[in-house]
């Protein structure tokens, strides 16, 4: 039975080296760096591709935030999603209430045109706010079933069976579509972009809306480094004279018998 | 970490390809206390080493550049990290096609073996290239790829291993001390180490280092984007890094090259995106290391198009992903060329930078050569960073020719062609004259010069038949049948050449005479109001520099030289001025405008706006003197460089557009015509054998193979006269010749004209190579109007040096028959130079 699926994802910095905020203390400073989605949303947007590749159907990739995240939708169109939808924002942060607002909007948008989704797939949390809750709120709101941290989902006919790691073992949920599913990275291993893919993603329409921002939620005050974990090094000395002392740290350490 | 000594002979900051081949070399000749700093961990320290797609191209226009390159390979070679894969460049349009049969004859010119190939023998070699779009290929066997990180690592072991090397990685400098014009120390987060001698091999970051310093390398970081994909099922099989030949898709600016399982994909294509040294991410900043910056897709994205095009097979493949794609920064410089050599601002400071993985190692051979006797084996000169003039070094020119250059990086690049950004930099006083009668302006040195006149067009109808015209598109670019005409108008009446471009410094104190005594060849113990000719040779004999150096008082002298050499020859001699203060030099390069005047009616022209004496006797040649000319005191001497009576008269700048015009308007009666600077520096030398530094004189040969040598060799000592004298006492290897074109016609019936670095042959193709294993190839090429033959200069052996030989120039991959019409340096026009002593 096809399957129309859902992914969104949202652009954040590629962080990678040490990170640096703005003056003001709001933002990080991104003039090094690229941008991407948090490594489980790639994996979302690889088991949607996957989905439907194996059940028929189509997949639409959807993101809330700035003009520049068209890059994202465009990254996930190479991969194999079929189209993206755009939430343009003017780059202000939206709180996770609001966003899911917006989402809901779209999709109930979509149903009411009478192209709703089967299945809604998010990451289990964003890569830099981590606030866990996007996923969640749209079940909520749209009055579906959700299972978070998911690390193996099935589509079989008009249901999906997802597993989430438990102590020692696997949670089974099996939930009836349309359902909300968070995922977990590990669910899957991501496929790189092709040329062609990455070619075609370029052409692609990108539809574009316009949600009304709406402060909900705590504000945010400023952003704060943590204190560095400063490594310090200290050397035992060199050549085979000094391996008692190699011997001895390891033995504090518990690694060597006393 | 071991502790950083607090001396040391010189210190190497950069351990990229290049810092460590430095301090190999330095080792290699005997250097000892050397440290190599790096801030970033070994092996590899996140500069553009690390990133780099190691592959090494052999053929370049530029003889230096590919005498680099060759020596890199040989010595990569030696190491054990050279993989020979082979290499094409191939062509999608028939201009390209013709490109790579210039590319041909500079394979031949500087001995690299090469060929041309259809598109089935491309697809025969690379079974993944779409015959389709490509018209044929250029294929070098000797092409390959290099472990650039493992070479460094090699380079330093070996440095080390004979005691000569301390390395301290992770390690910043926080400044370098200057004294007196001298680098004394260079301070680090680990400790300050005393040194008089510290080498800049700091890729992207050198501007910052040198700045520490107050000197300054003018280059720029620039993006060139690169992608991977794989993993190719057509590679799986591949044992080692490349199995197939890198492909060079020259008319899209990008290559293909096998890496493993990947192949990867560059370009030079897209928009120049160019970044300041100091916007740099640091290392702990840095996503994945400071000289990879995040891939910015939509830059790419034509270029994924176009390699689509050629490589349909791998790139089209869906299961073929792009696993990692970078911008990598590398270092562009306003010229293109690297920046090598001492620093002009701060003695012991020295920058090798603007280097690419193929040249590294032979770059610093010749780098470590040049600091342990001043005698590299390599002539550096188009690469020294003497060349440079201080507009050179502003932000603005090195924004502006840097972005230009890029995608000119697989470019066909005419060899005259012109700068189009950054121009007007340096305009001479009759510049508004000039642009009224129609110059068309060619750029040296940052100045306007005209090359040729448009208000000359009417003397194309006077001398018909003796004005040779080009129908090949080729060498009619960036020309003008115009030249030959303002060439034969001089030759019969007279002419005036804007000649500001000159660099002029003036020497002076108790000890010039000694001190340039001890520089240059010729005698300069001469009479008040000689004008000398002289070159200027390096310890080991090889050309350094040639120019005119008048005296003009017991104790000052005033030297002349080409614009383009200006800089570099200022350096040579302040860095050779008495210790002791006895000389001084001052660049009085701004503060002087000069226009020749040259042709029979020379003298007429100057008599008539002049009460001094400027007849034979009163004003023989060889001579210099004040002479008033209406209202402008003017300094006249008598020399030429065109083969013609007349004068080079130099007035102060601000005076030059009253002296133009002076002449201009006195000159109507004699027929005076505006002359361009394609007669000055092509039709009217070639004709007269000049020499030009660059051309025929460099490093590489000498003032006996030059035909410059003199019956006597004054008793003073001089910089190489020891290696002057031995090179006197053999014959010489190579001689050079000019040779005349007997016959222009293509095989497709159109006349074809030679510009310069063609190979000459044998008649029937086979490269001339001299004993000492130096290839013949043409030095200066250009119209002889008043000779009625296109000439050609070239380094002969000394069996074909011969008045009469046959032999031939190759040319776009034809065959043109030459005749070698004079061996030394007698002009082939006025033998007796009987024009210039009239």
């Amino acid at each position: 039975m096809p399957v129309e699926v859902l992914v969104c994802v949202k652009r954040v910095p590629a962080t990678g080296g040490r990170i640096v905020l703005t003056a003001d203390e709001q933002e990080i400073d991104t003039k090094y760096l690229g941008f991407t989605v948090s490594p489980h949303e790639e994996c979302a947007v690889e088991e949607t591709v996957r989905i439907v590749e194996a059940h028929g159907g189509s997949s639409t990739v959807l993101t809330l935030g700035p003009a520049a995240a068209e890059e994202q939708l465009r990254d996930a169109m190479a991969v194999g999603v079929d189209r993206a939808i755009l939430l343009e924002t003017d780059g202000r942060e939206w709180s996770p209430i609001a966003t899911a607002e917006a989402i809901v909007g779209a999709v109930r948008a979509r149903e009411a045109a009478g192209a709703g989704f089967d299945l809604l797939l998010f990451g289990n949390e964003a890569a830099d706010t981590g606030d866990f809750q996007v996923g969640i709120r749209v079940a909520v709101a749209l009055d579906l079933p959700c299972v978070t941290g998911v690390k193996a989902l099935e589509v079989r006919d008009g249901t999906a069976v997802a597993k989430r790691e438990a102590d020692g073992g696997w949670e089974v949920f099996e939930v009836p579509l349309p359902a909300v599913v968070t995922v977990k990275e590990g669910i899957n291993l991501p496929r790189y972009p092709s040329v062609p893919g990455r070619l075609r993603a370029r052409k692609k329409e990108i539809e574009r809306g316009v949600p009304e921002w709406r402060p909900a939620g705590p504000e945010k005050v400023r952003l704060r480094l943590p204190e560095e974990q400063g490594s310090a090094v200290e050397i035992l000395g060199t050549g085979p004279a000094d391996a008692p002392r190699v011997v001895e740290v390891l033995r504090q350490l518990g690694v060597l018998a006393p | 970490m071991a502790a950083l000594p607090d001396r040391a002979r010189v210190v190497v900051i950069g351990a990229g390809i290049v810092g460590n081949s430095m301090a190999y070399h330095l080792a290699r000749l005997g250097w000892r206390d050397i440290v190599l700093l790096d801030k970033g961990p070994l092996p590899n320290p996140g500069g553009s080493t690390g990133h780099a797609s190691n592959f090494i191209f052999l053929t370049d226009h530029s003889k230096e550049m590919t005498e680099f390159t060759a020596d890199s390979v040989r010595q990569y070679q030696e190491l054990g990290v050279f993989t020979q894969s082979g290499g094409i460049e191939v062509a999608r349009t028939a201009a390209r096609m013709e490109e790579l049969k210039r590319r041909l004859a500079s394979s031949k010119s500087w001995g690299i073996e090469s060929e041309l190939v259809t598109p089935a023998q491309v697809r025969a070699m690379v079974p993944y290239i779409e015959a389709s779009v490509i018209l044929g290929g250029f294929s070098t066997p000797g092409v390959g790829v290099v472990d650039s990180l493992r070479a460094g690592t090699l380079m330093r072991e070996a440095a080390q291993a004979r005691g000569a090397l301390t390395i301290s990685a992770q390690t910043e400098i926080t400044g370098i001390d200057v004294r007196d014009g001298r680098v004394r120390s260079v301070r680090t987060d680990r400790g300050d180490i005393e040194a008089e001698t510290v080498v800049i091999c700091c890729g992207v970051w050198s501007p910052r280092i040198a700045r520490m310093a107050g000197a300054s390398i003018p280059l720029t970081p620039a993006v060139h984007q690169m992608i991977s994909v794989g993993p190719v099922p057509l590679f799986a099989d591949t044992v080692g890094e490349i199995r197939y030949p890198i492909v060079r898709d020259m008319d899209t600016n990008m290559y293909e090259r096998q890496h493993g399982g990947d192949l990867e994909v560059g370009s030079y294509a897209h928009r120049p995106i160019l970044m300041e040294a100091d916007a740099i991410p640091s290392i702990a900043e840095s996503a994945l290391s400071p000289t990879e910056l995040p891939f910015t897709k939509e830059d790419f994205d034509l270029q994924m198009e176009q390699a689509l095009e050629l490589v349909p097979d791998i790139l089209g493949d869906e299961r073929v992903g792009i696993r990692h794609a970078i911008n990598g920064l590398l270092a562009l410089t306003p010229d293109g060329n690297p920046i090598l050599g001492e620093t002009p601002e701060v003695r012991g400071l020295w920058s090798a930078a603007a280097i690419w993985i193929k040249e590294a190692p032979g770059i610093a051979r010749t780098i470590a050569e040049w600091m342990t006797d001043g005698a590299p084996e390599i002539d550096p000169h188009g690469s020294d960073i003497a060349r440079f003039y201080d507009h050179h070094r502003t932000p603005t020119h090195i924004r502006a020719r840097a972005a230009e250059g890029f995608n000119k990086t697989y470019g066909i690049v005419h060899p005259m062609e012109q700068w189009a950004s950054n121009r007007n930099v340096r305009l001479t006083p009759m510049h508004g004259r000039e642009r009224e009668l129609g110059a068309v302006f060619f750029e040296a040195a940052g100045w306007e010069r005209p090359m040729w006149y448009a208000s000359n067009e009417p003397l194309l109808a006077e001398y018909g038949e003796r004005v040779s015209r080009r129908d090949a598109e080729w060498e009619a670019r960036w020309w003008s049948p115009i030249i030959s005409a303002e060439h034969l108008a001089m030759r019969d009446k007279v002419g005036m050449v804007d000649l500001t471009a000159f660099a002029i410094f003036d020497v002076s104190g108790p000890g010039a005479l000694g001190y340039l005594q001890g520089l240059v060849v010729s005698q300069m113990d001469v009479p008040v109001g000689r004008v000398v000719y002289t070159p200027l040779l390096n310890k080991a004999g090889g050309i350094v520099a040639d120019l005119t150096i008048m005296r003009l008082g017991r104790d000052l002298f005033r030297v002349v030289t080409g614009g383009g050499m200006g800089m570099r020859d200022k350096k040579w001699f302040s860095d050779h001025l008495p210790a002791d203060g006895s000389a001084q030099l001052l660049d009085a390069t701004s503060a002087w405008t000069t226009v020749g005047v040259w042709g029979p009616r020379a003298r007429d022209l100057v008599a008539s706006v002049t009460a001094d004496d400027v007849s034979n006797a009163g004003f023989p040649f060889g001579t210099c003197r004040s002479i008033d000319l209406g209202p402008v005191r003017a300094l006249a001497s008598r020399i030429s460089y065109v083969g013609e009576l007349g004068w080079e008269i130099y007035a102060p700048m601000e005076e030059g557009a009253r002296l133009w015009d002076l002449l201009w308007e006195a000159g109507q009666v004699f027929g005076v015509v505006p002359v361009g600077i394609g007669v000055y520096a092509t039709t009217g030398r070639l004709e007269k054998g000049y020499r030009a530094h660059g051309n025929e004189l460099e490093l590489e040969y000498d003032l006996v193979e030059a035909g410059m040598a003199r019956p006597t060799v004054k008793e003073q000592d001089f910089v190489g006269r020891a290696a002057y004298l031995e090179q006197r006492s053999r014959p010489p290897a190579a001689i050079l010749c000019t040779l005349t074109v007997d016959d222009h016609t293509s095989s497709s019936g159109v006349e074809r004209y030679m510009l310069g670095r063609e190979p000459i042959v044998t008649p029937d193709g086979r490269p001339l190579v001299d004993a000492k294993g130096r290839r013949s190839y043409v030095t200066s090429a250009g119209a002889g109007p008043s000779v009625g033959r296109h000439l050609l200069m070239a380094y002969l052996p000394p069996e074909q040096a011969v008045v009469g030989t046959k032999l031939a120039v190759e040319y776009f991959a034809e065959l043109y028959p030459v005749t070698v019409a004079v061996a030394g340096a007698t002009p082939l026009f006025d033998p007796r130079n009987a024009r210039i002593r009239s």
